[in-house]
């Protein structure tokens, strides 16, 4: 290898750390800071110690803020909130896809493109009316039939079970799946719910992932304007919101940390054990117009 | 009459999906998410339009009256006024305050009950500036805060749109290149995407932080203590800055990874071409990548500007729209108006206002970038 080339990736490796050093390190910053006492960690942002995991390291901060409020019912909040969203909207939406793609009816066209069209709606501007809608509609429960949604779990579930992204993309992916399978399996007289289930579900792994990962992102990630606007019992509120209220109570920056890490560092582990897949999933949004 | 032959119809109604295709299975299929959208994203849609022009309150013992445009006449209501300084009566020199300025007449004498100045009625100072020695321009607004969140918003999109495509580009072209351990890289830029908005500007608030932030700690290590420690989010100078740039480090990953994709599309034979033909490096960027990348350019484009017309949660989470209302958004107007004080009616015409415009910005840019 020529000294000139040599030269060459040196330059390209060490722009390549520099740039990786400013996404990483206020990342790195947030855990090492969950772990050190208020003084310690105020002392130690003045220099590169704010980035490493030395001196007075212990968890106190965790069980501090797991002490102030009920951080495991927020996370539990959370979890339950977005899985069940996201199983129920990729089952209803890859069967709304499925009928839209492989069966003729009356109105298919025109209904699929006004449910794309919604996709230019930024949810911000209906959320003011859609807390008027929530706020009359009847639900059967365990207290039997009760009129309004506000402070609840499927508030924040039922008006995120269809959107046009998850459909966009099943309809997407279907399209290019052969017909001749559906058609096959029809003539050996398997209903339609049974071709769906049976022979495209299994073909369509790829993008159930793709599509959970993106819901997963929006439901856990971006939830936020309007469980503030339906959930300020604290029985219900997510972890986003409950971490709005948190700081509120004026507690010092390392429990805060602490608060973000357990929010984050889960879903940091989830991103780095599938990196591909959420790459891949994000690119997926961008090839297909 | 004579006999007619309808077969051919009924084969045209057959083929179309008429009279013996699958319906009720189609429906039933489609029905439950058909059915959710419209109930909770195209009912509260024209919903917003119509409470718009009504005086809608969420809780009011008053009926709900149509009140026609009267809502965005009160939003978008903006006029001007030159003023001269006061002179004093027997000299006619300019009267001057204690700082040397000329003293102006107070605002209030023309905007209150001034049967002179009717369409000034109730206004009140957006901004001003001296035209001349003595002479001031007074910009004036039904409704300031309004005006300054739909203003900072705009900013904001028109410095984070390009600053991040720009920079994610940049970043694509980076990590596009055949080294060792590129993947490493692309994961790590990607990182702060899979973070949710919330808990970056709850990290950066910290980062910025005006006594104990780690930017003024690290700003102040490297220059050996001669930084002088800036309160990043208290001024109303470096507030929208500081909310830009972290906004972008959140972002640009995403947007690195759509230029990528399309980075990757370009066909290596290309490349080759220019190669043979003794291209430079900008040459090959000018005449291979670029072409290629037209329409992930509008895609970037387009994804970003709706994205950035949506900054909401770094406002309520770092500055709740101040210092001195340098970091209104018009969502966090939306939010303020239409949830906190409960008006219904103002919350849907921000909505309103703010679908219209960027169904306006994005048609503008489809416009802008059509094939010609």
């Amino acid at each position: 290898m020529s000294r000139l080339r040599l030269a060459q990736l040196l330059v390209r490796y060490t722009l390549l750390v520099w740039v990786a050093i400013i996404f990483v390190f206020p990342i790195i910053f947030m855990v090492v800071s969950s772990l050190k006492p208020d003084l310690q960690l105020l002392r130690d942002t003045a220099s590169l110690r704010a980035f490493l995991p030395i001196g007075d390291i212990s968890l106190d901060n965790y069980h501090k803020a797991f002490a102030r409020v009920p951080i495991a019912l927020f996370i539990g909040n959370s979890v339950f909130i977005t899985a069940t969203t996201l199983v129920c909207s990729l089952f209803l939406c890859s069967l709304a896809a499925f009928s839209f793609v492989f069966l003729q009816w009356w109105g298919r066209a025109v209904i699929l493109s006004i449910i794309l069209a919604t996709f230019i709606v930024p949810f911000e501007t209906i959320a003011i009316p859609l807390l008027m809608i929530v706020n009359e509609l009847p639900w059967i429960g365990l207290e039997g039939l009760t009129f309004g949604w506000l402070n609840s779990y499927h508030v924040q579930i039922v008006p995120f079970l269809a959107d046009a992204l998850t459909i966009f993309l099943f309809v997407q992916y279907f399209r290019d799946l052969p017909r001749e399978l559906v058609e096959a399996a029809r003539i050996d007289g398997a209903n339609w719910f049974h071709v769906y289930w049976h022979v495209i579900l299994p073909l369509s792994g790829p993008i159930i992932a793709t599509a959970a990962i993106l819901k997963f992102l929006i439901m856990y990630n971006d939830q936020f304007l309007w469980p503030i606007m339906v959930a300020q019992e604290e029985q219900y509120r997510p972890i986003m919101v409950g971490l709005m209220y948190f700081f509120q109570l004026n507690v010092p920056w390392g429990e805060i940390m602490a608060y973000l890490s357990i929010i984050t560092v889960p879903v940091l582990a989830f991103y780095l054990s599938l990196q591909r897949a959420f790459i891949q999933s994000v690119a997926s949004t961008g090839i297909k117009e | 009459m004579p006999h007619r032959d309808y077969r051919p119809v009924l084969m045209r109604v057959f083929r179309s999906g008429g009279l013996s295709h699958h319906h009720k299975a189609g429906w039933l299929m489609a029905g439950p998410a058909v059915f959710l959208v419209a109930m909770f994203l195209i009912l509260p849609f024209f919903m917003a339009f119509g409470f718009s022009l009504t005086n809608q309150r969420l809780f009011s013992p008053k009926p709900t009256q149509y009140v026609g445009l009267d809502n965005f006449k009160r939003m978008l209501g903006v006029s001007y006024l030159i003023l001269e300084p006061e002179r004093d009566t027997q000299t006619g020199t300019i009267l001057i305050d204690e700082d040397g300025a000329p003293v102006y007449p107070r605002l209030r004498t023309y905007t209150r009950n001034n049967p002179d100045y009717p369409h000034l009625d109730r206004m009140r100072e957006w901004i001003s500036f001296d035209l001349s020695e003595d002479r001031r321009l007074y910009l004036l607004a039904r409704d300031v805060i309004f005006m300054k969140a739909f203003v900072i918003t705009v900013t904001f999109v028109l410095v984070t749109a390009p600053l991040q495509a720009g920079l994610a580009l940049l970043l694509a072209l980076l990590i596009n290149q055949p080294l060792r351990g590129i993947n490493v890289f692309r994961t790590m830029y990607f990182m702060p995407v899979v973070i949710a908005m919330v808990v970056v500007s709850m990290l950066w608030r910290f980062i910025y932080d005006g006594q104990d932030g780690l930017l003024n700690s690290l700003l102040g290590f490297m220059s050996f203590g001669l930084f002088e420690p800036v309160d990043w989010l208290g001024n109303t100078e470096t507030a929208l800055g500081s909310i830009i740039a972290m906004s972008v480090w959140q972002g640009v990953g995403f947007h690195m990874v759509i230029w990528l994709a399309g980075l990757q599309t370009i066909s290596p034979h290309l490349y080759e071409a220019a190669h043979l033909e003794g291209a430079n490096r900008w040459q090959t960027f000018f005449y291979v990548t670029w072409p290629g990348l037209r329409n992930t350019a509008i895609l970037v484009m387009v994804i970003i500007t709706m994205q950035s017309f949506r900054l909401f949660p770094q406002v309520a989470v770092m500055t709740g729209g101040g210092p001195l209302d340098s970091t209104q958004s018009l969502v966090f107007q939306m939010v303020e108006r239409g949830y906190g004080k409960q008006d219904i009616a103002e919350g849907s015409a921000i909505s309103v206002f703010l679908f219209l415009f960027v169904l306006l910005v994005s048609l503008g840019q489809r416009y802008l970038v059509r094939e010609r």
